[in-house]
């Protein structure tokens, strides 16, 4: 049974990392990138997020859409569900740890529009987990988002400094950094052989 | 002296350049006849400018003081010879930067006349009364650090001075001023270093030298003969004449970061700096010569005995360049010294060498390729940075990264930039990025006054408009209370009135 | 259908409670983001902004009711902090409200002066030392060229130097140089 569930963490984390394999998320992983702290920061935050969020929304899905046969509500509500979790998370945050609300600053509301909270749910929803996968799956999918924004940032703070062609400047080679980064990630893909 | 290079502590890194030091050996110590005119610059040395104390048209005599040290870190600046001040205005002085800065110009009478030298009983009297008198001699760092001497033999009461080292190791190609000063003058330095040491209280004194300088080294032993001053060989290794690095040479104690070597019991000298010691104590001579390197691409390279404030072309007028031109001067040595930004500067405290440069002597710099990450630096770095990581983020100006790399602890020797295969000016990046950083600082502090400033005085129009609320309505009031008073006088007379028509009435009323 | 609505319904309702309690539960007081702010601007006071000083400005943009790019003395570079700390495009400087000029400090012309204490009154930082009837002047040191002090004065005796380089302000400059051609041996 653990054996199950590491796999759930080790698949979601590398194998189908959501950013790099599900190209999910996209905005916060090009948006917040620039620098090394606040990547971590903003990693902090939608790890908090995505696993609570998918906690609620398994029990929204599971509670109220499936027995009252209203899947098609699936997108709508995991959307109003995670706003709200987002909101909820700010203000606790900002009441409890206002050194940490202070850094992640704007970053904190814009997990909202990230996809990749959205998606997660949603994938939760379709391969019909339970409330301990969907947790594990939640918060495997924020550390695969996490390490990949991390290094991601890393590699950005060093093409500053490189003598990059004018054409290929700021996002056009952050993106070719990404795909490259996205075809090393794809070599994980053998390890559930 | 192979048998004592055995007890020392190598540190990483450090590169052997080619040391062309035996061209300007060769001569004696030369003195320069008195220039026509000597320009004095007010900054000679780290910290605050000195205060000026003669006035144009001043006849001064060879030693008095005419600037004295403003506050704690500031030198004073003696007349190197006697005669008249004639200018006080702005000149270039040799500073990198090529601006021009506050001097003083002397047109010396060629009497030479000193003013009255008086010669201190430094073993009678106590460190702190030393200090205090050492503040009026002008001398700073002579090895080009020109950091206020008195201010590095002041020792708080919690910490106490073990070893004193004196820095002979003179590891800069080219520079040879302390190597013909040991030879020449070792009684000197080894007297300045004895009241060096009692001032310090220091148990123990030690010369560290490079064993490329065996006259010097002979006639060191010789002189320290009756001392117990321990006289130690270090390798020929750039840059061994850094402090903390000559300090982990002999000893094998590695100062850590953000700590002086005084915290660990520990203060370095230059040999030059004890012997202008010396001088003031025992002879009363201010600091106003020193030895001066010239060489490089010129007819006779020597060392000479100069006054500050000579012209630099007075000291090189003999010396014109070999077959091929001069093209510039280097102050300094060439790993760490700059380009002067013109001839006609003076001859500061902090010049120990001048270089004539060609381009038959210094190769132009070669094209510059990108990093290629071979680390080559890292291995040369004596301070055990990671100068490619600082290349990388001086270059793209990520200053807050560069001060994580430790930025500030570069001593800026240029090992790096000599090894680096693709001809990086690496160095040029950290000093670009240490005074950006400086500058942003300094300008973040002015924003704070200002914002404390600004709160102040918004406070303060509060107050102030409170208080002249308050004393209006005390106005108001006091006027009320006085309006109240007239109503009762006005009552009570009115009932006197009152009263006396009654009584009055009552009396016509009884007689009638 | 019914279901349904009364479903969002329900979902809308449940959070709204939750929210509004928390909302009142962990009820912060202050607005953290504004001495941020403050921090990065210049603190030159001069009001160009539109506000009457870098504090006033920096509370205007926390409340998101003035734009990032408004401060000329802080210029582009200031525009970008604060775009970077308030998570939002970098946009350049607005020229409505001025452009960056080279810092300069007032001057006051000591001969013309006949001390009105008017600039006194308009300095924001009291940087300005002088009484009625008697001539005024900088204290350069504590000027931060915001020329609040120019218009006021009634004989136009105040002028702006701008700073000029001296050893003590001067930097290393960004090293320039040549990178090797291809095909050059």
């Amino acid at each position: 049974m653990i054996q199950h569930y590491f796999l759930i963490i080790i698949s979601t984390v590398l194998v189908n990392n959501i950013v790099l394999v599900k190209i999910l998320g996209l905005c916060p992983f090009m948006g917040v990138s620039k620098k090394l702290e606040t990547s971590i920061s903003m990693s902090a935050a939608t790890a908090f997020v995505l696993t609570i969020g998918s906690m609620t929304s398994w029990a929204i899905n599971h509670y109220l859409l499936e027995p009252n046969d209203l899947i098609y509500l699936r997108t709508l509500s995991f959307i109003v569900v995670i706003a709200g979790v987002v909101q909820f998370t700010e203000m606790l945050m900002e009441k409890n740890f206002p050194l940490l609300y202070q850094l992640l600053g704007i970053f904190l509301p814009l997990i909202t529009t990230n996809c990749a909270v959205l998606g997660i749910p949603l994938l939760n929803a379709q391969s019909s987990h339970t409330l301990l996968e969907s947790a594990l799956f939640g918060f495997g999918g924020a550390l695969g988002f996490s390490i990949v924004l991390i290094l991601f940032a890393s590699l950005r703070e060093r093409l500053d400094g490189a003598e990059i062609p004018l054409p290929f400047k700021g996002t056009a080679i952050a993106l070719v950094t990404a795909s490259i980064m996205s075809l090393a990630f794809m070599g994980f893909a053998g390890l559930d052989r | 002296m192979l048998m004592q290079i055995k007890k020392i502590f190598k540190f990483n890194g450090g590169v052997h350049p080619d040391g062309n030091k035996a061209e300007s050996t060769h001569l004696p110590i030369a003195r320069l006849p008195i220039p026509k005119k000597l320009v004095l610059p007010l900054r000679q040395h780290v910290g605050n400018i000195a205060k000026l104390k003669v006035k144009i048209g001043d006849h001064v005599l060879k030693g008095q003081m005419i600037a004295e040290a403003d506050g704690n870190i500031s030198a004073s600046i003696h007349a190197p010879t006697s005669g008249k001040i004639i200018k006080i205005s702005e000149e270039v002085v040799p500073h990198p930067s090529g601006l021009p800065d506050f001097c003083l110009t002397l047109e010396p009478d060629f009497k030479d006349q000193w003013i009255e030298k008086k010669s201190i009983q430094w073993k009678k009297l106590d460190s702190a009364t030393l200090i205090q008198t050492l503040t009026h001699s002008g001398i700073v760092g002579l090895g080009g650090a020109v950091f206020p001497t008195h201010m590095k033999l002041k020792i708080n009461k919690t910490q106490s001075i073990n070893t004193l080292v004196i820095n002979a190791a003179e590891c800069e190609p080219f520079i040879t001023c302390d190597d013909m000063l040991i030879r020449e003058r070792a009684d000197e330095i080894i007297q300045g270093a004895l009241i060096t040491q009692s001032i310090l209280n220091a148990k123990h004194c030690m010369i560290g030298i490079e064993d490329n300088k065996i006259e010097a080294f002979q006639s060191l032993t010789k002189a320290a003969k009756k001392t117990s001053i321990e006289i130690k060989v270090v390798p020929t290794i750039y840059p061994s004449g850094d402090a903390k690095r000559l300090i982990y040479l002999l000893m094998g104690i590695e100062v850590p970061k953000e700590k002086r070597s005084i915290d660990l019991g520990i203060q370095v000298f230059n040999v030059a700096t004890v012997a202008a010691i010396y001088r003031y104590i025992e002879l009363g001579e201010p600091s106003i010569n020193r030895i001066v390197t010239v060489t490089g691409n010129v007819k006779t390279p020597q060392n000479y005995e100069v006054l500050f404030g000579t012209p630099l072309p007075e000291l090189i007028k003999n010396a014109d360049g070999k077959e091929t031109k001069i093209d510039k001067f280097i102050m300094g040595g060439p790993m760490m010294g700059f380009d002067l930004p013109s001839i006609n500067v003076p001859v500061t405290k902090a010049m120990n060498c001048v270089i004539g440069s060609s381009p038959e002597l210094f190769l132009p710099p070669k094209p510059v390729m990108p990093c290629i990450r071979c680390a080559r630096c890292a291995d040369a770095c004596p301070v055990y940075l990671q100068p490619q990581e600082l290349y990388w983020f001086s270059k793209s100006s990520q200053l807050e990264k560069a001060i994580d790399y430790n930025l500030f602890d570069c001593i800026e020797c240029g090992c790096c930039t000599y090894v680096c295969p693709s001809n990086i000016p690496l160095v040029q990046f950290y000093r670009y990025a240490k005074s950006e950083i400086i500058a942003e600082e300094k300008a973040k502090e002015a924003a704070n006054t200002a914002r404390e400033r600004n709160e102040f005085r918004l406070s303060r129009i509060e107050r102030e408009k409170k208080e002249r609320a308050e004393r209006n309505a005390q106005k108001a009031l006091g006027a009320q209370e006085k309006q109240a008073t007239d109503e009762k006088k006005l009552a009570i007379s009115d009932a006197i009135k009152r009263v006396k028509k009654n009584q009055q009435e009552n009396i016509k009323n009884k007689n009638e | 259908m019914i279901t349904a609505l009364l479903v969002m319904i329900l979902l809308a309702i449940l959070l709204g409670l939750v929210l509004g309690y928390s909302a009142i539960k962990f009820k912060v007081d202050g607005d953290p983001m504004v001495a941020r702010i403050d921090a990065i601007l210049p603190q030159t006071q001069c009001g160009q902004c539109g506000y009457p000083g870098c504090k006033p400005y920096a509370t205007a943009i926390a409340k998101g009711e003035a734009d990032i790019n408004q401060c000329p003395p802080g210029g582009d570079a200031g525009a970008k902090a604060l775009a970077e700390l308030m998570g939002v495009e970098f946009k350049p400087l607005n020229e409505e409200h001025g452009i960056q000029k080279p810092k300069s400090v007032a001057l006051i012309d000591e001969s013309t002066c006949i001390g009105c204490t008017l600039c006194i009154q308009a300095c924001p930082v009291d940087a300005i030392l002088g009484a009625a009837k008697q001539m005024h002047t900088i204290i350069s040191s504590e000027c931060t060229g915001c020329e609040l002090c120019l218009p006021p004065c009634p004989v136009d005796c105040i002028t702006m130097e701008p700073i000029l380089e001296s050893s003590e302000t001067w930097k290393w400059k960004y090293p320039i140089y040549n990178i090797e051609k291809i095909g050059k041996v």
